[in-house]
């Protein structure tokens, strides 16, 4: 039989399939599996749609969007197993950061830093008439694009309007913001440790502190590849688990960059990978580090459960800025991609206790707490929102109403008739 | 007379680009730059305004093409669309070859499509291209190791250069590996023992 083929993009939260491969653990579980390196999210779209990959780390997003129809090439895929929580931060120029800090200390000195101090650089530069800030994400249904939206729009700035936002891909963050082309980016690592390291970019604030344990990246595979081979389905899932549960010890974590700064897989320098891996994050050049042990998480807090929650606030975000304009019925959507009950079959089967809720509140736990599950309670970690708004997935079209800022083309009251 | 379809090549091989470029011309399109991946694409693509963006795979800045449908309040900029949207077979033919291409502003699919299919047809031609050039390397240098391991047999057993060739592939078949791995084997031997 042919090796299964994998898709990844060299950032440091391939770190669950890269350590399967490098370990050994897909061969353990009775899989011949081949990891392929991707330049691009839309790369990783075409070659799953085509069937040259067999399923691949994806941005959370991205199967959401092709299950609503606003992807071009909407192969459907479906996912039964996260990859990571946070991992990512928003990061300015140091010229930015200068001003901002001129603009508001106030508002920088207390962490979690909000855009207010932003929104006043903003101000200034529309009473002068000056070009718009602009900020980079890295792909129209990434959580980068959600999460820096989010953390804008709290601070009253209008994503759509008092700034510029564009897609640049990680690898060329780090230039783009040297040469001037763009004042801040959201990325995941080891961009922001690398633009620190430059000294031309300070972190302002990290995912985590956004929403805390927020989802990041899945692991998708085709619905045809689910529906034909649900075996090998089910000693993927066990394989990347099993992976995960590894990758997330802190003391192999050092191990994991070791892995990682092979050129077959991220390709960049151990110490830099290392540090954020670790927990230790420097904010600004020649600034104080960070000790953030939550940045990364790869299994504890049911971090691989695919949690129709998540599902269901990342379809509210596209709702909220107009990538979806008409309105769906975002249960079913999520349902019809995030397989929870997949999840359980691989855990159960490796004695791992799995939550028995497929949807959960979000925000409303600002301390660590215990999920009773099947097989055992779960450590959970806290899932607050740095502005401590709730998101009860049940009930998205108040939630949205509240939204002070979204899209106009957004209709609350079609989309509630479709979400009864 | 319809102007001709204005194109944006952006590719990190010029060799390959070059390839394209006088295949377009040559079939009236206009080649209105060649661009390697760049930071600034998306400001580059509101520049210069082409119709149709042709993209090796292997550049990252595929991405920025994919958001650029996004209708920003901010400044009118290019809609770009992705050109293979409805049809299958384009996009298996796109992806094997590694190439993709995006149409800018408002022309029709249908117009640009050639466009595409050419430079699937120079993707795939480049590929073909590197493989035969490869393979023609690795056999001259797999000719330079027979020829090695044959001239130690020679010396160490006395055989004729035809004897020693014989012994060389007789190994090979016995061993069911290709005559190569043999020569490299006996090299590595005689450099172990001399």
């Amino acid at each position: 039989m042919n090796p299964l083929r994998l898709g990844f993009i060299p950032l440091s939260d391939c770190a669950v399939l890269a350590v399967a491969e490098a370990t050994g653990t897909f061969r353990r579980h009775g899989i011949e599996a081949v990891l392929s390196r991707e330049v691009s999210w839309a790369n990783i779209r075409d070659r799953l749609a085509v069937g040259a990959l067999d399923g691949a780390q994806m941005l959370a997003g991205m199967p959401l969007a092709a299950a609503a129809g606003i992807d071009p090439v909407a192969e459907p895929t479906v996912t039964a197993l996260s990859l990571d929580l946070n991992g990512n931060a928003i990061t300015v120029s140091t010229e930015l950061w200068a001003r901002m800090v001129e603009a508001d200390p106030a508002a920088l000195a207390t962490r979690p830093i909000t855009a207010a101090a932003l929104r006043r650089v903003i101000d200034e530069d529309r009473r002068h008439h000056r070009s718009p800030i602009r900020l980079a994400m890295v792909y129209p249904f990434a959580t980068h694009n959600y999460e820096l939206r989010y953390w804008l729009a709290a601070a009253g700035v209008d994503p759509d309007r008092d700034v510029e936002l564009i897609v640049i891909p990680p690898p060329r963050m780090v230039e783009a913001l040297t040469r001037g082309g763009i004042d801040g980016f959201c990325v995941g690592e080891p961009w922001n440790s690398l633009a620190v390291e430059r000294g031309c970019g300070h972190v302002v604030v990290t995912k985590y502190e956004i929403w805390n344990n927020s989802p990041e990246k899945v692991f998708a595979v085709t619905r045809r590849f689910a529906e034909r081979e649900p075996e090998q389905h089910q000693a993927l899932l066990r394989a990347l688990l099993e992976a995960a549960a590894w990758v997330d010890a802190p003391e192999n974590r050092p191990a994991v960059a070791r892995i990682l700064a092979d050129p077959r897989y991220v390709g960049a320098d151990e110490a830099l990978l290392g540090a954020s891996l670790s927990g230790r994050l420097r904010l600004g050049p020649g600034g104080a580090t960070a000790t953030l042990p939550d940045f990364h998480v790869f299994h504890r807090y049911a971090a691989n459960f695919p949690w129709i929650s998540h599902g269901i606030w990342l379809l509210v975000q596209m709702l909220r800025w107009g990538q979806l304009a008409s309105p769906l019925d975002v249960l079913a959507t999520a349902r019809g991609v995030y397989r929870p009950e997949l999840f359980r079959a691989a855990a159960r089967s490796l004695g791992m206790p799995v939550p028995e809720i497929d949807l959960k509140t979000e925000g409303t736990h600002g301390a660590p707490w215990i999920l009773r599950g099947s097989e055992g309670s779960i450590e959970m970690g806290s899932d607050q929102f740095f502005d401590s708004r709730v998101f009860d997935p049940n009930d998205v079209v108040a939630y949205l109403a509240a939204c002070e800022i979204r899209s106009p083309q957004l209709d609350l009251a079609a989309l509630a008739a479709r979400n009864r | 007379m319809q102007p001709p379809i204005r194109v944006l090549i952006v590719d990190e091989n010029a060799g390959r680009a070059g390839l394209i470029e006088a295949g377009l011309v040559q079939s009236g399109c206009e080649v209105v730059a060649q661009l390697m991946g760049r930071a600034d694409l998306q400001a580059k693509i509101n520049e210069i305004q082409p119709d149709v963006v042709v993209i090796d795979m292997e550049c990252p800045d595929r991405d920025t093409l994919e958001d650029m449908s996004r209708i920003t309040r901010t400044q009118p900029v290019a809609t770009v669309m992705f050109v293979d949207r409805s049809d299958s077979e384009s996009i298996r033919a796109a992806v094997a070859a590694g190439v993709s291409a995006y149409v800018v502003g408002g022309l029709s699919v249908e117009r640009v499509r050639p466009v595409l299919e050419l430079a699937i047809a120079r993707f795939t031609q480049f590929q073909a291209l590197q493989r035969e050039l490869a393979s023609a390397r690795s056999s001259l240098e797999e000719r330079k190791l027979v020829e090695r391991a044959k001239g130690i047999l020679m010396k160490s057993r006395g055989l004729s250069e035809d004897e020693a060739f014989h012994l060389l592939r007789r190994m090979a078949m016995d061993r069911k590996t290709r005559l190569a791995a043999i020569a490299r084997e006996v090299i590595a031997a005689a450099e172990l023992l001399l």
